[in-house]
């Protein structure tokens, strides 16, 4: 089920927390949502689930619009901090969220065991949910979001606080179910996106100032091309003032001192590898490596964000 | 598809015997009605009479103090751990929460209640029992039972600490327990009229005697009815 957002606003008293944004995410689709603390992910992500009312803008669900509340039960989400009923057992948990979300009793048990399944609780199913370590909470928490398999999966955070080997699996999962369901889900780590995303928005003070794959991103961003230069330590010649005077050049810095690399910038479209290289022997200096950089996501992301 | 108050009663009920605080109200609850009821003070032997006057007497205080400790984790902790986010994210409206809530904590009170079934058979047999009065006596325990859980869910979705909740409850019902019959001897005219009619243990009384009265019900339904809607507008509320 696609999911269109017109013109989305928020306020909070006189803070704006969400200005006016509109996108819209296709079936089979998974979306990244970035951006710093205090963006406006979670609350975009509230009004997406029907939490919060928008103070202004449509949600589309497919063909349904926002004041539809039967849209919740085809919603699956997991909230920021992941509330759970911690002196509820795994499955009678379960098994309540499954009957609130509209799942007919005869198919609950059914549903529970392809979760437990799923998500990998089996060996923690018959405990109460406040017993549990981090990791197992958050698979609760997503058995929770996928129970009455939703079309729609709007997922905060998903991976906080989990180990490097179930944040592997948690982001096999997502990308299994997003094969053929609407995925929206936030996140700080930047690599997860690279991950698990098909596209990336990145929210920065309630408005969108990215849209696109990390392929898109990256080309966009200015087209810069970095390097990163080794050359052997002569004491007689200052490298860096011989390198920006090159006109493709815009900044040359040492990364670690005069002994570690430099790393070097071009003008906007242009290349300096033939500059660099010819430069370096016109002034007999040993060019021990030149390494082409790639635009990192966290430089995209630094870059949209800080101003 | 089962409804989804029910959904939320039953959750509730269960987690109440869970818990074990079901468990607890149960043997406290008898524990107090029975001592004061059977062996101390004033009890049902020295009335010479058999009924169980003694007993909606002592109940009436017993669930005074019980139900707010009951209701008070019933929102304010939904809304302190998020847990409210998830319900209200699902096709359910905050009145259904509410009106659930309410029906597994005025389910748990029958129950308990229901153990009391033996102190009529016992007094049954010592002699000629009213019986209208007795089944008119176990209505007013529920309706003033349904009135102070409609307070204590009101109290407990003003805030997220259960503690205030229970006290806040207690303040409220104190109002309707006690405080405004008092009011009503010391003051006169319309205002006493006023005041004595919004007295919970009067209108209790008199059903406990086996009167039942059109005005009674209507002000136990009446206070229900407005605690749990004042207890939806802030859950809604809240959750924005």
């Amino acid at each position: 089920m696609d999911v269109r957002i017109e013109n989305l606003t928020k306020r909070y008293g006189a803070q704006l927390a969400v200005d006016r944004i509109s996108f819209e995410i296709r079936s089979g689709e998974i979306v990244g949502f970035l951006g710093p603390n205090g963006a406006g992910k979670t609350t975009t992500m509230k009004m997406l689930t029907q939490y919060l009312p928008p103070d202004d803008g449509r949600i589309w669900y497919g063909r349904t619009s926002y004041a539809d509340t039967g849209i919740r039960r085809r919603i699956g989400y997991l909230p920021e901090h992941n509330p759970l009923y911690e002196d509820m057992p795994v499955i009678d948990y379960l098994g309540f969220m499954a009957a609130l979300q509209g799942v007919a009793a005869s198919e609950i048990p059914d549903r529970i065991r392809e979760m437990v399944r799923l998500c990998g609780l089996d060996v923690e199913k018959h405990k109460k949910i406040g017993e549990l370590s981090k990791g197992y909470r958050q698979r609760v928490g997503l058995a929770q979001a996928i129970i009455h398999n939703p079309d729609i999966l709007i997922l905060d955070e998903p991976t906080t606080g989990l180990d490097p080997n179930q944040i592997v699996e948690i982001r096999e999962l997502i990308r299994k179910l997003g094969k053929e369901k609407t995925v929206i889900l936030s996140t700080h780590i930047l690599p997860e996106v690279e991950a698990t995303c098909d596209r990336i928005l990145i929210i920065n003070k309630g408005r969108i100032v990215a849209d696109g794959s990390v392929a898109e991103l990256r080309a966009q961003s200015e087209g810069k091309q970095w390097l990163q230069l080794r050359i052997e330590r002569d004491p007689a010649k200052d490298v860096i003032a011989i390198l920006s005077s090159l006109p493709s050049v815009e900044a040359v810095r040492w990364l670690n001192g005069p002994d570690g690399p430099i790393e070097l910038q071009s003008k906007p479209g242009m290349s300096s590898n033939r500059d660099v290289f010819h430069t370096c022997v016109d002034h007999g200096l040993v060019l021990l490596e030149m390494i082409p950089g790639e635009t990192k996501l966290e430089d995209i992301f630094r870059d949209l964000t800080l101003n | 598809m089962r409804a989804p108050v029910l959904i939320i009663a039953r959750k509730e009920l269960n987690g109440l015997f869970d818990s074990l605080t079901a468990y607890i109200l149960i043997i406290a609850f008898l524990g107090f009605s029975g001592f004061f009821t059977w062996i101390s003070g004033s009890d049902i032997f020295l009335r010479k009479e058999a009924d169980l006057a003694v007993f909606f007497g002592v109940s009436q205080w017993t669930l005074f103090f019980f139900i707010p400790a009951i209701t008070m984790k019933m929102i304010a902790e939904e809304n302190k751990s998020g847990t409210i986010e998830l319900l209200l994210t699902k096709a359910i409206t905050p009145r259904q929460v509410i009106i659930g809530k309410f029906l597994a904590c005025l389910s748990l009170i029958a129950i308990t209640l229901a153990f009391t079934a033996s102190y009529c058979i016992t007094v049954s047999q010592l002699g000629n029992m009213d019986h209208g009065a007795t089944l008119s006596g176990y209505l007013g325990l529920l309706l003033l039972s349904g009135a102070y859980i409609s307070i204590g869910l009101l109290a407990s979705s003003l805030t997220n600490n259960q503690i205030i909740a229970f006290l806040l409850a207690l303040l409220m019902g104190v109002f309707f327990h006690f405080l405004f019959d008092m009011m009503a001897y010391s003051s006169r005219g319309a205002i006493a009229g006023l005041l004595s009619s919004l007295s919970a243990s009067r209108h209790f009384d008199s059903l406990s005697r086996g009167v039942i009265d059109s005005k009674d019900l209507l002000f136990f339904i009446s206070l229900m009815v407005a605690g749990l809607y004042l207890a939806e507008l802030f859950l809604a509320k809240r959750a924005k």
